[in-house]
């Protein structure tokens, strides 16, 4: 549900970093917030349990600079991975224009990933979204890991677990090393505002 | 669905804001959508709040507040106010994909500002899209 501000020329949009638990979602927020937290005045918000885990969301509001004159205002949000926050976890997704599936590349955390997405397109379907239509990047994180002998699962494998029918842009990533972490996002801003532009003309 | 809102009546509901609660002693008040973004906000001057944040952290718990009240029964619980030493939040409803965000302090009483609310929410309601 993005917001189209006229007096103030500013777009507001809602990014959700999407995904099973431990894959990588508060890291990819956390790598964004630590190459721009000089130049922010807030800090990033985190509702965490005592073990470290996200317990309801992580917000990062950023402002990407003007397109056309409007000022452009991205607010990301991670949901919680753990299976049973689930009620949670669709909380965070109203309103949402655009999502980053952040998938695990071990290959241990293969059906986690498939049950993730499978519990992304009910929870959309919730607010009567579909997942082929709303804007949707897919991550597959700890490619880092490969190199110190952890089995990860190949990127064709990958693919054709979770976007064999989605045909989303992907990306090999890191978020602990920042691999295309940047360009994951970049990607997720520009395809949800795309899709705004049309919805909105 | 995504929403434009224009100059005029952003300016209304600033007005209305400023004169019903601003104009009443409240310290901050900010209308935002249910997906956390900031449809306006104003303030008497003296805060600096993270209205941001603030306003990410109201839509989750106006959510979380509803999905408890659907578990007892419920469809929602009515009153949602905060209280703290120097300031109190109040959170009001406004249409089905709005909420209204009042911070005040001692000097305004809850009776009171609950009641200029709700005068807020009629007029406001007029001027905002049914999404």
């Amino acid at each position: 549900m993005a917001f189209v501000n006229l007096k103030k020329k500013e777009v507001q949009a809602k990014i959700v970093y999407y995904g099973p638990g431990r894959g990588g979602k508060t890291s990819n927020l956390e790598f964004i917030y630590n190459r721009i937290r000089h130049k922010m005045k807030n800090e990033m918000v985190t509702i965490k349990t005592h073990g470290d885990r996200t317990l309801f969301f992580d917000f990062l509001p950023l402002n990407i600079g003007t397109i056309k004159g409007y000022s452009i205002r991205t607010q990301l949000y991670t949901v919680p991975g753990q299976v049973k926050y689930d009620a949670t976890r669709r909380l965070v997704l109203r309103g949402v224009d655009g999502i980053v599936f952040v998938a695990d590349s071990m290959t241990v955390r293969r059906e986690k990933n498939i049950a993730s997405l499978k519990n992304l397109e009910e929870n959309l379907a919730a607010y009567q979204k579909d997942l082929y239509k709303i804007p949707i990047v897919m991550q597959y994180n700890k490619r880092d890991l490969g190199q110190k002998g952890v089995p990860l699962l190949s990127f064709a494998e990958m693919e054709k677990d979770l976007n064999s029918k989605l045909k989303a842009p992907r990306f090999g990533a890191s978020a602990m090393t920042g691999h295309d972490v940047v360009a994951t996002l970049k990607k997720a801003i520009q395809i949800t505002m795309i899709s705004l532009k049309r919805t909105l003309m | 669905m995504s929403y434009i809102l224009e100059q005029k009546q952003l300016d209304e509901i600033e007005q209305i804001l400023n004169k019903d609660l601003i104009d009443l002693g409240v310290h901050s008040v900010i209308l935002i959508d249910m997906a956390g973004n900031i449809v306006v906000d104003q303030n008497s001057g003296g805060s600096d709040h993270d209205i941001y944040s603030l306003a990410a952290l109201a839509a989750g718990n106006y959510g979380a507040m509803n999905a408890m009240a659907n578990i007892v029964g419920e469809d929602e619980f009515s009153l949602l106010f905060h209280k703290g030493e120097k300031a109190n939040i109040h959170f009001s409803k406004v249409l089905s994909d709005y909420l209204l965000v009042t911070i005040f302090g001692k000097e305004v009483s809850l009776g009171f500002l609950r009641l200029k609310v709700a005068e807020v929410i009629t007029k406001i309601g007029d001027l905002l899209p049914a999404q």
